[in-house]
Protein backbone atom coordinates (compact mmCIF):
# COMPACT_ATOMS: atom_id res chain seq x y z
CA UNK A 1 0.00 0.00 0.00
CA UNK A 2 1.77 3.17 -0.81
CA UNK A 3 1.61 6.28 0.33
CA UNK A 4 -1.35 8.41 -1.22
CA UNK A 5 -2.03 11.76 -1.21
CA UNK A 6 -3.63 13.83 1.09
CA UNK A 7 -5.41 17.04 0.40
CA UNK A 8 -7.77 19.36 2.96
CA UNK A 9 -9.51 21.95 1.24
CA UNK A 10 -11.00 24.92 2.66
CA UNK A 11 -12.72 28.25 2.44
CA UNK A 12 -11.61 30.82 5.02
CA UNK A 13 -13.84 33.94 5.88
CA UNK A 14 -16.92 35.38 4.92
CA UNK A 15 -16.87 33.70 1.50
CA UNK A 16 -19.60 31.67 0.62
CA UNK A 17 -19.37 30.34 -2.49
CA UNK A 18 -18.00 26.52 -2.24
CA UNK A 19 -19.18 25.16 -5.27
CA UNK A 20 -15.85 25.46 -7.44
CA UNK A 21 -14.12 24.13 -4.58
CA UNK A 22 -16.09 21.21 -4.23
CA UNK A 23 -15.83 20.50 -7.80
CA UNK A 24 -12.34 20.51 -7.15
CA UNK A 25 -12.93 17.57 -4.25
CA UNK A 26 -14.71 15.76 -6.53
CA UNK A 27 -11.95 16.01 -9.48
CA UNK A 28 -8.82 15.15 -6.81
CA UNK A 29 -11.71 12.53 -5.52
CA UNK A 30 -11.40 10.80 -8.98
CA UNK A 31 -7.71 11.49 -9.01
CA UNK A 32 -6.99 8.67 -6.00
CA UNK A 33 -6.81 11.03 -3.89
CA UNK A 34 -8.18 12.03 0.26
CA UNK A 35 -9.72 14.47 0.04
CA UNK A 36 -10.84 16.15 3.84
CA UNK A 37 -12.99 19.13 3.26
CA UNK A 38 -13.68 21.60 6.11
CA UNK A 39 -16.68 23.18 4.83
CA UNK A 40 -17.52 26.82 4.47
CA UNK A 41 -16.38 30.24 6.88
CA UNK A 42 -13.13 28.65 8.60
CA UNK A 43 -10.42 30.53 10.51
CA UNK A 44 -6.93 30.77 9.51
CA UNK A 45 -6.58 28.90 12.97
CA UNK A 46 -9.03 26.45 12.62
CA UNK A 47 -7.88 25.31 8.71
CA UNK A 48 -4.36 24.82 9.72
CA UNK A 49 -4.96 22.93 12.77
CA UNK A 50 -7.36 20.97 10.60
CA UNK A 51 -4.86 20.27 8.40
CA UNK A 52 -2.05 19.39 11.20
CA UNK A 53 -4.55 16.35 12.79
CA UNK A 54 -4.75 15.36 9.58
CA UNK A 55 -1.39 15.43 8.48
CA UNK A 56 -2.09 16.54 4.78
CA UNK A 57 0.31 16.69 2.03
CA UNK A 58 -1.22 19.51 0.67
CA UNK A 59 -3.57 22.52 2.47
CA UNK A 60 -5.34 23.80 -0.18
CA UNK A 61 -7.20 27.33 -0.07
CA UNK A 62 -9.91 28.66 -2.04
CA UNK A 63 -10.80 32.34 -1.80
CA UNK A 64 -12.92 34.30 -4.03
CA UNK A 65 -13.18 37.36 -1.42
CA UNK A 66 -9.84 38.96 -2.01
CA UNK A 67 -8.63 38.22 1.10
CA UNK A 68 -5.76 36.13 0.25
CA UNK A 69 -2.65 39.04 0.85
CA UNK A 70 -4.48 38.68 5.20
CA UNK A 71 -4.75 34.77 4.93
CA UNK A 72 -1.79 33.44 3.22
CA UNK A 73 0.90 34.93 5.87
CA UNK A 74 -1.14 34.03 8.91
CA UNK A 75 -1.31 30.25 7.73
CA UNK A 76 2.39 30.36 7.02
CA UNK A 77 3.07 31.40 10.67
CA UNK A 78 0.97 29.00 12.20
CA UNK A 79 2.44 26.07 10.18
CA UNK A 80 5.60 27.41 11.80
CA UNK A 81 4.05 27.88 15.10
CA UNK A 82 3.17 24.13 14.79
CA UNK A 83 6.31 22.62 13.92
CA UNK A 84 4.68 21.53 10.31
CA UNK A 85 6.89 23.38 7.81
CA UNK A 86 7.15 20.80 4.63
CA UNK A 87 2.84 21.20 4.32
CA UNK A 88 2.50 22.31 0.88
CA UNK A 89 0.43 25.16 0.22
CA UNK A 90 -1.90 25.83 -2.49
CA UNK A 91 -4.15 28.62 -3.41
CA UNK A 92 -6.96 28.40 -5.31
CA UNK A 93 -9.55 31.13 -6.84
CA UNK A 94 -9.74 34.54 -8.22
CA UNK A 95 -7.14 37.04 -7.95
CA UNK A 96 -5.05 39.44 -9.32
CA UNK A 97 -1.64 38.60 -11.07
CA UNK A 98 0.16 40.93 -8.96
CA UNK A 99 -1.16 39.18 -5.84
CA UNK A 100 0.33 35.76 -7.33
CA UNK A 101 3.69 36.88 -8.06
CA UNK A 102 3.23 38.23 -4.01
CA UNK A 103 2.07 34.77 -2.72
CA UNK A 104 5.19 32.79 -4.22
CA UNK A 105 7.26 34.95 -2.86
CA UNK A 106 5.52 34.15 0.48
CA UNK A 107 5.60 30.11 0.00
CA UNK A 108 2.66 29.56 -1.32
CA UNK A 109 3.67 26.24 -4.30
CA UNK A 110 0.80 27.07 -6.55
CA UNK A 111 -1.60 29.53 -7.46
CA UNK A 112 -4.22 27.57 -9.16
CA UNK A 113 -7.01 30.26 -10.88
CA UNK A 114 -10.21 30.02 -11.92
CA UNK A 115 -9.76 28.68 -15.33
CA UNK A 116 -7.29 25.64 -14.40
CA UNK A 117 -8.26 22.68 -16.13
CA UNK A 118 -9.15 19.66 -13.91
CA UNK A 119 -6.34 17.04 -15.24
CA UNK A 120 -4.28 19.98 -14.49
CA UNK A 121 -5.15 20.36 -11.04
CA UNK A 122 -4.66 16.95 -10.29
CA UNK A 123 -1.20 16.70 -12.45
CA UNK A 124 0.15 19.98 -10.70
CA UNK A 125 -0.85 18.56 -7.20
CA UNK A 126 0.87 15.25 -7.42
CA UNK A 127 4.00 17.28 -8.67
CA UNK A 128 4.31 19.00 -6.23
CA UNK A 129 4.03 15.91 -3.87
CA UNK A 130 6.51 14.12 -5.52
CA UNK A 131 9.10 16.65 -5.67
CA UNK A 132 8.83 17.19 -1.95
CA UNK A 133 9.26 13.15 -1.32
CA UNK A 134 9.02 11.01 1.01
CA UNK A 135 8.27 12.41 4.37
CA UNK B 1 9.41 24.22 2.88
CA UNK B 2 11.26 20.99 3.60
CA UNK B 3 13.16 19.72 6.54
CA UNK B 4 15.32 16.17 6.68
CA UNK B 5 12.93 12.97 7.21
CA UNK B 6 12.91 12.06 11.03
CA UNK B 7 12.70 8.53 12.05
CA UNK B 8 9.52 6.87 13.05
CA UNK B 9 11.12 5.51 15.90
CA UNK B 10 12.12 9.51 16.80
CA UNK B 11 8.86 10.55 17.05
CA UNK B 12 7.77 8.24 19.61
CA UNK B 13 9.20 10.65 22.18
CA UNK B 14 7.41 13.61 21.17
CA UNK B 15 4.13 11.87 20.25
CA UNK B 16 4.06 10.80 23.67
CA UNK B 17 4.59 13.96 24.75
CA UNK B 18 1.40 15.18 22.78
CA UNK B 19 2.86 16.83 19.59
CA UNK B 20 0.41 17.19 17.55
CA UNK B 21 2.60 17.08 14.56
CA UNK B 22 4.26 13.93 16.08
CA UNK B 23 0.98 11.95 16.39
CA UNK B 24 -0.19 13.23 12.89
CA UNK B 25 2.77 11.92 11.32
CA UNK B 26 3.22 8.69 12.92
CA UNK B 27 -0.68 8.61 11.88
CA UNK B 28 0.00 9.05 8.05
CA UNK B 29 3.24 6.53 8.14
CA UNK B 30 0.63 3.70 9.62
CA UNK B 31 -1.83 4.36 7.09
CA UNK B 32 0.64 4.08 4.27
CA UNK B 33 2.03 0.81 5.50
CA UNK B 34 6.02 2.24 4.71
CA UNK B 35 8.13 -0.63 6.07
CA UNK B 36 10.13 1.78 8.12
CA UNK B 37 7.43 2.54 10.29
CA UNK B 38 6.78 -1.25 11.42
CA UNK B 39 9.52 -1.63 14.12
CA UNK B 40 8.34 2.12 15.80
CA UNK B 41 4.92 0.81 15.43
CA UNK B 42 5.83 -2.26 17.46
CA UNK B 43 7.00 -0.05 19.92
CA UNK B 44 4.36 1.98 20.38
CA UNK B 45 2.03 -1.42 20.57
CA UNK B 46 4.23 -1.81 23.55
CA UNK B 47 3.21 1.30 25.23
CA UNK B 48 -0.26 1.86 23.89
CA UNK B 49 -3.27 -0.31 25.39
CA UNK B 50 -4.38 2.54 28.61
CA UNK B 51 -6.99 4.35 26.36
CA UNK B 52 -10.75 3.26 26.36
CA UNK B 53 -11.37 2.61 22.79
CA UNK B 54 -15.36 3.04 21.51
CA UNK B 55 -16.61 2.16 18.81
CA UNK B 56 -19.57 4.17 16.80
CA UNK B 57 -21.55 2.36 13.91
CA UNK B 58 -24.63 2.28 12.16
CA UNK B 59 -26.27 2.55 9.18
CA UNK B 60 -25.62 5.75 6.81
CA UNK B 61 -27.56 8.69 7.77
CA UNK B 62 -28.38 7.32 11.27
CA UNK B 63 -26.54 10.88 12.84
CA UNK B 64 -23.54 9.02 13.78
CA UNK B 65 -20.89 12.26 12.70
CA UNK B 66 -23.24 14.84 14.22
CA UNK B 67 -23.56 12.54 17.92
CA UNK B 68 -20.12 11.94 18.16
CA UNK B 69 -19.37 15.91 18.17
CA UNK B 70 -22.00 16.20 20.73
CA UNK B 71 -20.46 13.35 22.33
CA UNK B 72 -16.81 14.56 22.57
CA UNK B 73 -18.15 18.33 23.98
CA UNK B 74 -19.61 15.95 26.75
CA UNK B 75 -16.82 14.20 27.24
CA UNK B 76 -14.82 17.38 27.62
CA UNK B 77 -16.36 18.44 30.12
CA UNK B 78 -15.25 16.14 32.41
CA UNK B 79 -11.89 16.77 31.20
CA UNK B 80 -11.20 13.72 29.54
CA UNK B 81 -8.83 14.21 26.11
CA UNK B 82 -10.73 12.92 23.28
CA UNK B 83 -9.39 11.29 19.96
CA UNK B 84 -11.76 10.97 16.77
CA UNK B 85 -10.91 8.33 13.98
CA UNK B 86 -13.42 9.33 11.54
CA UNK B 87 -13.46 6.75 8.57
CA UNK B 88 -15.26 7.31 5.29
CA UNK B 89 -15.58 5.31 2.12
CA UNK B 90 -13.02 5.39 -0.54
CA UNK B 91 -14.34 5.35 -4.31
CA UNK B 92 -14.04 1.85 -6.03
CA UNK B 93 -13.20 3.16 -9.18
CA UNK B 94 -10.69 5.57 -8.27
CA UNK B 95 -8.89 4.72 -4.76
CA UNK B 96 -10.06 8.57 -3.40
CA UNK B 97 -11.99 9.52 -1.14
CA UNK B 98 -13.76 12.75 0.12
CA UNK B 99 -13.57 13.12 4.22
CA UNK B 100 -16.32 15.29 5.26
CA UNK B 101 -17.05 13.78 8.63
CA UNK B 102 -15.45 16.79 10.45
CA UNK B 103 -17.86 19.40 8.98
CA UNK B 104 -19.95 18.59 11.57
CA UNK B 105 -17.61 18.47 14.22
CA UNK B 106 -16.47 21.47 13.54
CA UNK B 107 -16.88 23.51 17.01
CA UNK B 108 -13.86 21.48 18.36
CA UNK B 109 -11.51 21.91 16.31
CA UNK B 110 -9.96 24.38 18.62
CA UNK B 111 -9.76 22.62 21.40
CA UNK B 112 -6.18 21.51 22.17
CA UNK B 113 -7.68 18.32 23.75
CA UNK B 114 -9.40 17.11 21.32
CA UNK B 115 -7.57 15.29 18.19
CA UNK B 116 -10.03 14.48 14.83
CA UNK B 117 -8.44 12.31 11.69
CA UNK B 118 -10.39 11.49 9.05
CA UNK B 119 -9.68 7.82 6.78
CA UNK B 120 -10.80 6.50 3.98
CA UNK B 121 -11.21 2.92 3.91
CA UNK B 122 -9.02 1.96 0.56
CA UNK B 123 -10.99 -1.32 0.00
CA UNK B 124 -10.99 -2.41 3.50
CA UNK B 125 -14.38 -4.09 4.89
CA UNK B 126 -16.17 -3.87 7.93
CA UNK B 127 -16.67 -0.11 7.86
CA UNK B 128 -13.29 0.03 9.16
CA UNK B 129 -10.10 1.38 7.86
CA UNK B 130 -6.97 0.18 6.83
CA UNK B 131 -4.90 0.33 9.88
CA UNK B 132 -6.99 2.11 11.89
CA UNK B 133 -5.66 0.22 15.09
CA UNK B 134 -2.64 1.11 14.39
CA UNK B 135 -3.69 4.86 14.34
CA UNK B 136 -5.53 3.84 17.77
CA UNK B 137 -2.19 2.80 19.22
CA UNK B 138 -0.49 6.12 18.24
CA UNK B 139 -3.18 8.08 19.98
CA UNK B 140 -3.20 5.79 22.79
CA UNK B 141 0.35 6.66 23.53
CA UNK B 142 -0.47 10.44 22.45
CA UNK B 143 -2.30 10.44 25.87
CA UNK B 144 -6.04 10.19 24.74
CA UNK B 145 -8.21 8.68 27.55
CA UNK B 146 -11.18 8.01 24.99
CA UNK B 147 -10.72 7.29 21.66
CA UNK B 148 -13.68 7.32 19.24
CA UNK B 149 -13.74 5.37 16.08
CA UNK B 150 -16.91 6.37 13.90
CA UNK B 151 -17.14 3.59 11.15
CA UNK B 152 -18.38 4.23 7.52
CA UNK B 153 -22.21 4.21 7.60
CA UNK B 154 -23.21 0.37 7.58
CA UNK B 155 -25.63 -2.42 6.46
CA UNK B 156 -26.19 -5.44 8.50
CA UNK B 157 -23.07 -7.51 8.43
CA UNK B 158 -19.93 -5.10 8.96
CA UNK B 159 -19.15 -6.40 12.43
CA UNK B 160 -15.20 -5.83 12.50
CA UNK B 161 -15.74 -2.94 14.73
CA UNK B 162 -16.91 -4.96 17.60
CA UNK B 163 -13.33 -6.76 17.30
CA UNK B 164 -11.68 -3.89 17.64
CA UNK B 165 -12.91 -1.77 20.22
CA UNK B 166 -13.59 -2.06 23.81
CA UNK B 167 -17.13 -0.47 23.67
CA UNK B 168 -19.10 -0.99 20.32
CA UNK B 169 -22.25 1.92 20.06
CA UNK B 170 -24.75 1.04 17.32
CA UNK B 171 -26.79 3.88 16.17
CA UNK B 172 -29.94 3.49 14.96
CA UNK B 173 -32.41 6.05 13.34
CA UNK B 174 -36.26 6.45 14.07
CA UNK B 175 -38.28 5.07 11.19
CA UNK B 176 -36.54 1.87 10.39
CA UNK B 177 -39.22 0.04 12.45
CA UNK B 178 -39.54 -2.52 9.76
CA UNK B 179 -36.12 -2.87 9.10
CA UNK B 180 -35.37 -4.03 12.78
CA UNK B 181 -36.45 -7.25 12.14
CA UNK B 182 -34.50 -7.84 9.26
CA UNK B 183 -31.49 -6.81 10.73
CA UNK B 184 -31.52 -8.87 13.82
CA UNK B 185 -29.12 -11.66 13.35
CA UNK B 186 -27.01 -8.51 11.71
CA UNK B 187 -24.67 -5.68 13.43
CA UNK B 188 -27.40 -5.54 16.09
CA UNK B 189 -25.97 -8.08 17.59
CA UNK B 190 -22.68 -6.54 18.35
CA UNK B 191 -23.74 -3.36 20.57
CA UNK B 192 -22.90 -3.02 23.84
CA UNK B 193 -24.91 -0.16 23.70
CA UNK B 194 -28.04 0.89 21.72
CA UNK B 195 -27.88 4.41 21.02
CA UNK B 196 -31.45 5.58 18.85
CA UNK B 197 -30.60 8.97 17.30
CA UNK B 198 -33.13 11.90 16.66
CA UNK B 199 -35.22 11.18 19.55
CA UNK B 200 -36.49 14.74 18.98
CA UNK B 201 -38.78 12.67 16.22
CA UNK B 202 -42.18 11.29 16.95
CA UNK B 203 -41.53 7.97 16.05
CA UNK B 204 -38.22 7.17 18.10
CA UNK B 205 -40.18 5.65 20.61
CA UNK B 206 -41.44 3.12 18.41
CA UNK B 207 -37.62 2.19 17.24
CA UNK B 208 -36.60 2.08 21.04
CA UNK B 209 -39.72 -0.21 21.92
CA UNK B 210 -38.63 -2.75 19.17
CA UNK B 211 -34.78 -2.73 20.30
CA UNK B 212 -35.88 -3.33 23.66
CA UNK B 213 -38.67 -6.37 22.49
CA UNK B 214 -35.32 -7.20 20.04
CA UNK B 215 -32.81 -8.04 23.72
CA UNK B 216 -35.59 -9.25 25.42
CA UNK B 217 -36.11 -11.82 23.07
CA UNK B 218 -32.59 -12.52 23.58
CA UNK B 219 -31.10 -11.61 20.03
CA UNK B 220 -27.98 -9.59 20.66
CA UNK B 221 -25.92 -11.45 23.48
CA UNK B 222 -23.21 -8.27 24.08
CA UNK B 223 -19.67 -9.36 23.79
CA UNK B 224 -18.71 -8.88 27.19
CA UNK B 225 -20.81 -11.33 29.09
CA UNK B 226 -23.11 -10.66 32.04
CA UNK B 227 -23.75 -7.12 30.25
CA UNK B 228 -27.25 -6.50 29.45
CA UNK B 229 -26.72 -3.82 26.80
CA UNK B 230 -28.95 -0.57 27.53
CA UNK B 231 -30.96 0.95 24.82
CA UNK B 232 -30.61 4.98 25.13
CA UNK B 233 -31.92 7.53 23.19
CA UNK B 234 -30.54 10.93 21.93
CA UNK B 235 -31.40 13.97 20.33
CA UNK B 236 -28.09 16.15 18.70
CA UNK B 237 -31.01 19.01 17.94
CA UNK B 238 -31.91 19.36 21.05
CA UNK B 239 -28.43 17.93 22.83
CA UNK B 240 -30.42 15.65 25.37
CA UNK B 241 -29.60 12.01 26.06
CA UNK B 242 -25.83 12.32 26.57
CA UNK B 243 -25.00 12.48 30.03
CA UNK B 244 -27.22 8.82 30.33
CA UNK B 245 -24.61 8.13 27.35
CA UNK B 246 -21.44 8.91 28.99
CA UNK B 247 -22.51 7.09 32.40
CA UNK B 248 -23.12 4.19 29.67
CA UNK B 249 -19.53 4.07 28.84
CA UNK B 250 -18.12 3.94 32.51
CA UNK B 251 -20.75 1.20 33.60
CA UNK B 252 -19.18 -0.50 30.43
CA UNK B 253 -15.73 0.02 31.16
CA UNK B 254 -16.45 -0.88 34.83
CA UNK B 255 -18.04 -4.51 33.55
CA UNK B 256 -15.34 -4.61 31.69
CA UNK B 257 -12.83 -5.10 34.79
CA UNK B 258 -12.98 -8.51 35.44
CA UNK B 259 -12.96 -11.79 33.17
CA UNK B 260 -15.30 -10.46 30.64
CA UNK B 261 -12.70 -8.10 30.01
CA UNK B 262 -9.85 -10.15 29.73
CA UNK B 263 -12.14 -12.12 26.94
CA UNK B 264 -12.77 -8.87 25.28
CA UNK B 265 -9.21 -8.06 24.81
CA UNK B 266 -8.16 -11.38 24.24
CA UNK B 267 -10.27 -11.27 20.72
CA UNK B 268 -9.04 -7.41 20.06
CA UNK B 269 -5.49 -9.20 19.91
CA UNK B 270 -6.87 -12.37 18.00
CA UNK B 271 -8.18 -10.14 15.78
CA UNK B 272 -5.48 -7.29 15.12
CA UNK B 273 -2.96 -10.62 14.89
CA UNK B 274 -5.09 -12.20 12.20
CA UNK B 275 -5.42 -8.95 10.51
CA UNK B 276 -1.68 -8.03 10.63
CA UNK B 277 -0.68 -11.83 9.19
CA UNK B 278 -3.19 -11.03 5.97
CA UNK B 279 -1.58 -8.06 5.55
CA UNK B 280 1.77 -9.55 5.24
CA UNK B 281 0.88 -12.33 3.12
CA UNK B 282 -1.44 -10.62 1.00
CA UNK B 283 1.80 -8.08 0.36
CA UNK B 284 4.27 -10.79 -0.31
CA UNK B 285 1.74 -12.90 -2.60
CA UNK B 286 2.01 -9.88 -4.31
CA UNK B 287 5.20 -8.66 -4.16
CA UNK B 288 5.95 -12.25 -5.56
CA UNK B 289 3.42 -12.23 -8.47
CA UNK B 290 1.65 -15.21 -7.04
CA UNK B 291 -1.60 -13.64 -8.37
CA UNK B 292 -0.51 -12.23 -11.71
CA UNK B 293 0.74 -15.86 -12.39
CA UNK B 294 -2.44 -17.12 -11.69
CA UNK B 295 -5.17 -14.38 -12.70
CA UNK B 296 -4.75 -15.07 -16.85
CA UNK B 297 -4.93 -19.29 -16.16
CA UNK B 298 -7.47 -17.98 -13.81
CA UNK B 299 -9.47 -16.17 -16.99
CA UNK B 300 -8.99 -18.67 -19.56
CA UNK B 301 -10.59 -21.30 -17.74
CA UNK B 302 -7.44 -23.63 -17.71
CA UNK B 303 -8.02 -24.07 -13.95
CA UNK B 304 -10.25 -22.29 -11.10
CA UNK B 305 -10.21 -20.07 -8.53
CA UNK B 306 -10.50 -22.75 -5.80
CA UNK B 307 -7.49 -24.63 -7.54
CA UNK B 308 -5.19 -21.81 -7.93
CA UNK B 309 -5.55 -20.43 -4.58
CA UNK B 310 -4.75 -23.92 -3.36
CA UNK B 311 -1.17 -23.77 -5.25
CA UNK B 312 -1.08 -20.66 -3.90
CA UNK B 313 -1.78 -21.50 -0.06
CA UNK B 314 0.68 -24.43 -0.89
CA UNK B 315 3.51 -22.71 -2.36
CA UNK B 316 3.27 -19.97 0.82
CA UNK B 317 3.27 -22.57 3.45
CA UNK B 318 6.44 -24.23 1.92
CA UNK B 319 8.28 -20.58 2.35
Amino acid sequence: MSAQIRVLLAKVGLDGHDRGVKVVARTLRDGGMDVVYTGLHRTPEEVVTAAVQEDVDILGVSLLSGVQMTVFPKIFALLKEKNVEDMIVVAGGVMPDEDVVELKKMGVAEVLLQDTPPQQIIDTLTGLVEARGAR
Amino acid sequence: MSRPYIPSIDMIGPASAGETWAIARLISRAEAGVPEVRSAMGEIYRRAGRAHVIGITGVPGSGKSTMVGKLVRKLRDQGQRVAVVAIDPSSPYSGGSILGDRIRMSDLVMDPHVFIRSMATRGAVGGMAHAALDVVDVLDIGGFDKIIIETVGVGQDEVEIAKSSHTTVVVSAPGLGDEIQAIKAGILEIADIHVVSKCDRSDANRTMTDLKMMLKDGVGQALTRGWVPPVLGTSSLNEEGFDDLVAAFDKHLTALDGPAGEARRAQISAFRLKKATETLMLERLRRDGAFDTYTPRVAARETDPYAAATAIADAFSRI
